[in-house]
């Protein structure tokens, strides 16, 4: 069946509402408003304002809520409008949400998933265009998730919902009118990173946003009789090197895409793991396309400059094939 | 005014004031002696607040506290075993002694911390009391902050949303007067408390938090209105520590005289001279609790001595559930 991402994101949400009065969505915009990005279109209608809850500008105050009323029993789907905006929110989720389960000895889990939108590349500016999907993994007793395909965009809801731990989804905007078909067996794990393209001479490493691109890359690289395999992460934390090992094990180099920018960014963490488990197994140094180091400007191709793109992609993986 | 209870519950009331009181006191002297480490905020002075509040609330409720929740935690009914294991950093403590004294939390008597950022348990009390309306629970829940959380975003986003959904949240203000060194009037442009709560048009209600009858029904007549379905109610108690902020502050910011004139007010001496003008309460009588509440001290810090050092091998539980 064929389908948008966007339709994917909500076709989850209702399997969910519907299938348990525990989950709940809540956020700004999500009821009236049909959702910033109409992943909720309908949903106010058909479950109600006590379940589809549209909230004030208090990103603090809601997530923090969540938190709360998943300690409470519910089971809070909490929509913040797009990651720059969690910063406001950013205290409860790493000093409370991700932390309480330890700091309270293991007495209390917070079921809680958060799901935000993420990313550049629709002329936002500074402000609305960040990636900071790292700083969530860089955080202890949270899970995150970056669906990048129709499928997981359809799978991941049900699993982050059914655990019992703090679980923030990333959805790339650029991601939410991409088409595709849902495959029959959409249901899927939220702990492992999935091949996306099978290769033999070179790993590209990515998740979220990165991912058509760097498909378009391997195509593009295809043509040019190189096999590259593509690693989509999926989940960013915890990492599943396992995956990215046994991909390395078989192409000896690496080319890490990453939306985020280069110093501290995922990518630098995937390099690490590399070094640390591979690095006998490396026949060159490994390479990241990564964003450059400034805030997303407004000017269309100024961003695109500023952003990984396939001919990046393709230039960083013929330098590491010394080509 | 005489005291509104009979003898048993006055003292029942006296008695928890100086449980906190003797724990407290001893906690300080732990500290000096490096049994106790990290921050310790003592409470002592404002023992009223607790005690007068938390048993206007019922065993079903939820409590959020602060980092300065020792007696909350106590009086709510976690042992003072579990307390003092937990400042010990001991395994048996209620938080396993992965939180310590700033992170107190007890599944079974519903007392949710122990949070130790300035404002950050009022969302979480706002989330479990829509986790409440949700499910048609008529539980309160009452949220303990100081009055430098009023400065906080996480205060008026609380409040908004507490209002905005008629909510069964308790917000309890402890105004001792400073943030840590910051008078109230040096960080709030608006000093009446509760007309900042008024703006988001929320019953408010201010009682002397040093007289433990004010304190007590002030929150029975909060708690009702909230148990009710009138929405959320803000209750300002006005109190005072005698204590140093934490056992790093020197105390620059306020006058000796201030604190002595303070604990002319102070709940315990104020509280028990009233109950036995009203013969409600001998100096036998009076002794007696304090014993009580010594050999419990004794008790738990000998427990805590005593309890096991979680295994290094376990460092990584408990950050997800298994």
């Amino acid at each position: 069946m064929k389908m948008t991402y966007r339709e994917a994101i909500r076709q989850a949400m209702h399997e969910a509402l519907a299938a348990d009065p525990r989950v709940f969505l809540m956020g700004e915009d999500v009821g009236r408003y049909g959702g910033t990005y109409a992943c909720s279109k309908g949903f106010l209608e058909e479950f109600g304002p006590e379940r589809i809850r549209d909230t004030p500008l208090s990103e603090l105050g809601f997530v923090g809520a969540g938190i709360g009323a998943a300690l409470g029993g519910m089971r809070p789907i909490v929509e913040v409008m797009t990651v720059n905006f969690s910063l406001l929110a950013l205290d409860q989720i790493v000093n409370t949400a991700a932390a309480l389960r330890h700091m309270s000895g293991g007495q209390f889990s917070v079921p809680l998933v958060l799901r935000m939108a993420t990313g550049a590349g629709r002329q936002l500016a500074a402000q609305h265009s960040h990636s900071l999907e790292n700083w969530y993994a860089h955080i202890p007793g949270i899970k995150v998730l970056a669906p990048a395909t129709i499928a997981d965009a359809r799978g991941m809801l049900g699993p982050a919902l059914a655990d019992p731990d703090p679980v923030v989804i990333f959805e790339h905007a650029q991601l939410y009118n991409m088409e595709g078909a849902l495959p029959d067996d959409w249901r899927c794990d939220i702990t492992t990173a999935a091949q996306r393209r099978a290769g033999t001479d070179i790993s590209l490493i990515t998740y979220g946003g990165s991912l058509p691109k760097t498909l378009a890359a391997a195509e593009q690289l295809a043509a040019e009789g190189i096999a590259a395999e593509v690693i989509d992460l999926r989940v960013l934390r915890p990492l599943d090197t396992d995956t990215i090992a046994a991909s390395l094990r078989k192409t000896h180099k690496a080319v890490v895409v990453d939306e985020g920018w280069k110093s501290g960014s995922l990518a630098a963490e995937v390099m690490a793991r590399i070094v640390e488990d591979c690095f006998f197994d490396l026949d060159a140094p490994v390479a990241r396309v990564c964003s450059e180091e400034v805030p997303i400007p407004y000017a269309k191709h100024m961003e695109e400059a500023a952003l990984p793109q396939a001919p990046k992609i393709v230039a960083a993986v013929m330098m590491v094939l010394g080509k | 005014m005489p005291v509104p209870y009979d003898k048993a519950f006055a003292q029942k009331l006296l008695a928890d004031m100086l449980r906190i009181r003797r724990m407290e006191e001893k906690c300080a002297e732990l500290y000096g002696a490096q049994k106790i480490r990290g921050f310790l905020h003592l409470y002592i002075g404002e023992e009223a607040c607790a005690v007068g509040a938390l048993h206007a609330l019922t065993a079903d409720d939820n409590i959020v506290a602060t980092y300065r929740e020792h007696g909350h935690a106590l009086v709510r009914g976690v042992s003072m075993n579990a307390i003092m294991a937990e400042m010990f950093g001991k395994r048996a403590g209620c938080s396993r002694g992965r939180g310590g004294s700033m992170h107190l939390f007890d599944a079974a008597t519903r007392f949710y911390g122990g949070n130790a950022i300035v404002g950050g348990g009022l969302p979480l009390a706002v989330g479990f009391a829509l986790a409440d309306k949700l499910q048609g629970k008529q539980r309160v829940t009452a949220c303990f902050f100081g009055e430098g959380a009023m400065a906080e975003g996480a205060f008026h986003e609380s409040m908004n949303l507490a209002a905005l959904w008629q909510l069964p949240v308790l917000f309890c203000c402890e105004n001792n007067l400073y943030a840590m060194g910051t008078a109230l009037a040096r960080s709030e442009a608006q000093t009446d408390l509760c007309a900042k709560a008024a703006s988001y048009a929320v019953p408010t209600l201010k009682a002397d938090g040093m007289d433990i009858v004010a304190v007590h029904e002030a929150m029975k007549l909060a708690a009702r209105h909230v148990r009710d379905g009138l929405g959320p109610f803000f209750l300002e108690l006005q109190t005072y520590r005698f204590r140093a902020h934490s056992m790093f502050d020197p105390e620059l910011y306020r006058d000796k005289a201030e604190v002595e004139q303070w604990k002319q007010r102070g709940p315990l001496h104020t509280f028990s001279a009233r109950l036995k003008a009203e013969g409600k309460l001998t100096e036998e009588e009076f002794l007696a609790l304090d014993a009580k509440a010594n050999a419990e001290v004794q008790a738990a810090v000998d427990f805590a001595e005593a309890a096991a050092w979680e295994p290094v091998a376990d460092l990584l539980k408990d950050v997800h559930t298994p």
